[in-house]
C-alpha cells in the first residue's frame, strides 16, 4: 500500500494523477433491470483485446506466404509450447467476438441506447462491427487450408457482384484475378496492419463518445427508473461497474479456455489451388445469411441478375442500418416502432437463415 | 455427290436394308469413302444395272472369307492410310492372319470372327469412340458375343466361362467401375487383330507388361524353375486367368485359403518361408491399423495430427511395396520393406498416443484454470457485496 501511495503521489506530482483520474470516481452508471446488456460492449472489448495479444504471438511464427503458412500455422499448433492453446483462443476468440459484436448492436438498438445525443456513437459502433467482419473475412484465408481458400474464393467472387467496381475490387482483394499466394500476403497485410490501424482509431472514438455522452437509459424505463432514489437508480463506474464488467470478463474467458481446451480449431488440409472444390463449401457461420440469401435468389430478376441485386440489397440494407439513429423519431413515435420491429425481423431473418444453412449443409 | 446405293438400300427390307444415319457416322463416310469403296460399282447412276454393272467393278456382297482382304486393301497400305490417320497401324491383316480366328478362316471355316464381327459393317467408329464395339469399355462383351455363347463356341470345344469370370475380377473393375481405360480386358492379353491364347511360357510375360516389378522378382525366384519342371504358368497359377480377384494376404501362409499348400507340406522350406511372409505382412498391417485407429481418435478429440496421419501413408507404401516383394519368395526381402513401414507406423502411433494424453493434460490444465477463474469470480462478487453494504451503511449513517 505503501508503494503504491508513493507511486501514486509521484504520478501526482508530475501529471496531476489525482486529477486526472477524479472522473472516475464521479462517474456513475445507470442501474435498473437491462443493465447486464450493457457488459456485451465490454466484453466485445476484453475479447479484442484478447484477439491483439494472441494475434500478436502468432505472428511470432507465422509465415504469410502460401507454401508456408500452413505449415507454419501447423508448427505452431504442434512444435510451439502452448501454440495450439493460443492458436485456439484466437480463433475462438475472432468467432466469440464477432457474436458479442452483434449481441452488443442489437441489444443498443432495441434498448434504444442509440438515440439522440449518441447517435455518432452508434455510427462509430456500427464502423466497428464492419471492421470486426473483415477481420473475420480476411483472418479466415491465414491458415491456407482448403476450406478457407475455397471459402475466399467464393467470397471474392460475392464481392464481384458489387456494381461498377465489382470486377476492381475483385481484383484489388485478390491481388490478380485468381486467389493465390499475393491474395494471402494481401490478406495478412489487411489483417495484421490496415485493420488493426482502422479498429484502434475507431475504438479511441466510439470510447471517447461512450465517455462524454454516458450509458443510456431505456426510454420504456425512463420514467420509472426517475423515480428511484439516486443511490438505487446509480452505480460508480469506478469500482461498482467496473469490478462487475472484470467478472463478465472472466466469464468470457472460461469460456473461451474451454472452447479451445475441449475442441481445439482444427487446421484441416492444406490448400492445393489446383484440386477441385470439395462439396459444401461455405464461408464462417456470420456470413451464412447472407451467403444462404444469395444462393436462394433467382438467377435474374428483371433484367438484372439475382445475385447482383442481392449483394446491392445487403449493401443498401447496411446503408440503413448506419444511419438508424437518424431515421427515428421521438420513443413513443411510430417510426420508433417500426425500427424496433426491423430490428426483431433482421435478428430473426440472420439466425433463420443462419439455422437453415446448418440444417441444408 | 449422289449415292444411288443410299437411295435404294435404306428402302430396302433387311438384310439388304442400310441404316442411313448409321451409314452416315461410319468413319468411312466421315473420311469421304462411300459404298462404292467396297462394293464397288458406280453411286452416280439412277440405273441399277448400270450401278451395279461388274463391269465397273461392282463386287455386290462381300463373302465372310473376302472381308479381311478387302479391309487390308486399305489397311496394310501405309502411304495410303497415312493420308487419314498417320498413327494409325497398317499390320491388322498380317497379325490377322496368324491369329486362331485368321488361321482358322483360311482353313475354310467361315464361323470365326472377321473384322466386322467386332467392328461392325455399315455403323464402323474408330476405337477412340466410346460407342464403338472395340472401345476398351466394350471389347469384353464383343468376344462375348461368340465366346459366351455355349451352342457357337461347342464346335469349338472352348469354355464358355471366361465372361463372366472376366466380369468378377479385378481388372473390369478398374476398367467398368472406376473408369481405368489402361485396364487390361481380353486383347489387352489375348492381343487384338493377331488373338490367340499366350502359352504357358508366355503368360509370365503377358502379365508383365503391366506388373513389371512382379516379374522381374519373380525372374530372380526360386519358383521360376519349379514352375517350369513342373510345366505350371507363372501368375496364373496363383491368380488364375480371366477371374483374377483382389488378391490378400490369406493367400499366402498356412491358412485355409493359402495357396502355397497347393504344392508345399509342413516342415518343407517353402512352407516355413510362407508361414514367416504372412506373419510379416500381417503385422505390419495391424500395426498401420493400430497407428490408424489412435490417429482417428486424437483428430475427433480436435488434435492436429495431420502429419502423423500423412507419414502414415508412407507405411502403407511399405506394406505395397512388402506385398510385391512377395514375388521373389525370399522372405529377408520382404522383411526388409515390413521394417521400414513398422517403423514408421510405431513413429505414427506414438505421435497418435502423445496427442491423446496431450488433450488429456489439456482438459486437466482447463478444470484448473475452471477453478481458478470461478474463485476469482466469486471472490470478487463477495467483494463488492460487501463493498455495497458497506456504501449502504454510509450512506444511512449520514
Amino acid at each position: 500500500m505503501r508503494l503504491w501511495r508513493l507511486l501514486r503521489d509521484w504520478l501526482d506530482e508530475r501529471f496531476g494523477w489525482a486529477e486526472l483520474t477524479a472522473f472516475l470516481r464521479k462517474k456513475t452508471v445507470p442501474r435498473h433491470r437491462y443493465s447486464v446488456w450493457y457488459y456485451l460492449g465490454g466484453i466485445t472489448l476484453f475479447l479484442f483485446v484478447v484477439q491483439v495479444c494472441t494475434g500478436t504471438l502468432l505472428l511470432l511464427y507465422y509465415r504469410p506466404s502460401s507454401s508456408e503458412a500452413f505449415r507454419s500455422v501447423q508448427y505452431i499448433m504442434t512444435e510451439v509450447e502452448f501454440g495450439w492453446l493460443v492458436r485456439s483462443i484466437h480463433s475462438w476468440g475472432a468467432n466469440l467476438m464477432i457474436f458479442a459484436a452483434f449481441a452488443h448492436m442489437f441489444s443498443v438498438l432495441f434498448l434504444k441506447a442509440y438515440r439522440k445525443p449518441r447517435e455518432l456513437t452508434w455510427v462509430s459502433g456500427m464502423l466497428l462491427l464492419l471492421l470486426v467482419l473483415a477481420f473475420g473475412f480476411s483472418g479466415y484465408l491465414l491458415p491456407w487450408n482448403t476450406l478457407a481458400f475455397f471459402a475466399t474464393k467464393v467470397g471474392t467472387d460475392i464481392v464481384a457482384q458489387v456494381p461498377l467496381v465489382g470486377d476492381w475490387l475483385k481484383v484489388f482483394l485478390r491481388g490478380g484475378e485468381e486467389v493465390t499466394g499475393a491474395t494471402l500476403t494481401r490478406f495478412f497485410g489487411f489483417h495484421v496492419a490496415v485493420l488493426p490501424g482502422l479498429t484502434t482509431l475507431l475504438l479511441i472514438v466510439h470510447l471517447l463518445l461512450v465517455q462524454r455522452f454516458g450509458i443510456s437509459v431505456p426510454p420504456s424505463l425512463e420514467a420509472e427508473w426517475q423515480a428511484l432514489p439516486p443511490e438505487q437508480r446509480e452505480m460508480k463506474f469506478f469500482p461498482n461497474f467496473l469490478l462487475r464488467e472484470l467478472m463478465a470478463w472472466y466469464v468470457a474467458l472460461g469460456i473461451l479456455g474451454a472452447l479451445a481446451a475441449l475442441a481445439p480449431w482444427k487446421l484441416g488440409t492444406e490448400a492445393d489451388p489446383f484440386a477441385p472444390a470439395p462439396a459444401g463449401i461455405r464461408p464462417e457461420w456470420y456470413f451464412l445469411f447472407m451467403f444462404e440469401t444469395l444462393k436462394l435468389l433467382p438467377a435474374r430478376i428483371w433484367i438484372f441478375e439475382g445475385e447482383q441485386v442481392g449483394v446491392v440489397a445487403f449493401g443498401l440494407a447496411a446503408v440503413v442500418w448506419l444511419l438508424l439513429p437518424f431515421l427515428d423519431g421521438n420513443a413513443a413515435g411510430r417510426r420508433a416502432r417500426w425500427i424496433t420491429g426491423l430490428g426483431f425481423f433482421a435478428l430473426a431473418y440472420m439466425a433463420g437463415m443462419t439455422l437453415y444453412a446448418f440444417l441444408m449443409g | 455427290m449422289k449415292n444411288s446405293c443410299l437411295e435404294c438400300h435404306t428402302l430396302l427390307p433387311p438384310p439388304m436394308n442400310v441404316d442411313p444415319e448409321q451409314a452416315n457416322q461410319d468413319i468411312h463416310t466421315q473420311k469421304g469413302l462411300s459404298c462404292s469403296s467396297c462394293h464397288g460399282g458406280d453411286p452416280s447412276q439412277d440405273d441399277p444395272l448400270r450401278a451395279m454393272d461388274p463391269a465397273k467393278g461392282f463386287r455386290g456382297k462381300i463373302t465372310r472369307q473376302q472381308i479381311p482382304k478387302l479391309c487390308a486393301q486399305c489397311h496394310s497400305d501405309a502411304a495410303y492410310i497415312r493420308g487419314f490417320n498417320p498413327s494409325l497401324r497398317t499390320d491388322q491383316y498380317s497379325q490377322y492372319l496368324t491369329s486362331r480366328h485368321g488361321q482358322r478362316l483360311s482353313q475354310g471355316d467361315t464361323r470365326v470372327a472377321v473384322c466386322t464381327d467386332c467392328h461392325g459393317v455399315h455403323g464402323i467408329r474408330p476405337a477412340t469412340d466410346t460407342r464403338s464395339t472395340v472401345h476398351p469399355l466394350h471389347v469384353a462383351e464383343t468376344c462375348a458375343r461368340c465366346h459366351a455363347d455355349p451352342e457357337y463356341m461347342k464346335a469349338y470345344g472352348l469354355p464358355t466361362s471366361q465372361f463372366d469370370d472376366y466380369r468378377n475380377s479385378v481388372h473390369h473393375r478398374a476398367l467398368a467401375e472406376r473408369g481405368d481405360l489402361s485396364a487390361p480386358t481380353c486383347s489387352t492379353c489375348h492381343g487384338n487383330h493377331g488373338a490367340a491364347p499366350p502359352g504357358v511360357a508366355a503368360v509370365e510375360f503377358v502379365c508383365a507388361t503391366c506388373h513389371v516389378f512382379q516379374a522381374q522378382l519373380f525372374d530372380g525366384s526360386p519358383h521360376k524353375a519349379a514352375f517350369a519342371v513342373m510345366g505350371l504358368p507363372a501368375c496364373v497359377t496363383c491368380h488364375g486367368n480371366h477371374r483374377i480377384t483382389e488378391p490378400n494376404d490369406t493367400m499366402l501362409g498356412t491358412g485355409p485359403e493359402s495357396l502355397c499348400l497347393r504344392c508345399h507340406t509342413e516342415g518343407d522350406g517353402g512352407y516355413q518361408a510362407a508361414e514367416q511372409m504372412q506373419e510379416q505382412l500381417l503385422g505390419l498391417a495391424r500395426a498401420i491399423e493400430q497407428a490408424q485407429q489412435v490417429l482417428d481418435r486424437a483428430e475427433q478429440t480436435g488434435m492436429e495430427v495431420g502429419q502423423p496421419k500423412l507419414e502414415l501413408g508412407q507405411a502403407r507404401d511399405a506394406l505395397t511395396k512388402a506385398r510385391v516383394a512377395i514375388h521373389g519368395f525370399q522372405p529377408d526381402r520382404v522383411l526388409a520393406e515390413v521394417q521400414t513401414g513398422l517403423e514408421v507406423a510405431r513413429a505414427a502411433q506414438q505421435a497418435g498416443t502423445k496427442a491423446l494424453e496431450e488433450y488429456d493434460f489439456r482438459r486437466l490444465g482447463l478444470a484448473i484454470s475452471l477453478v481458478l477463474i470461478l474463485s476469482v469470480v466469486i471472490g470478487l462478487r463477495l467483494y463488492l457485496k460487501q463493498l455495497e453494504a458497506n456504501s449502504q451503511k454510509r450512506s444511512n449513517a449520514s
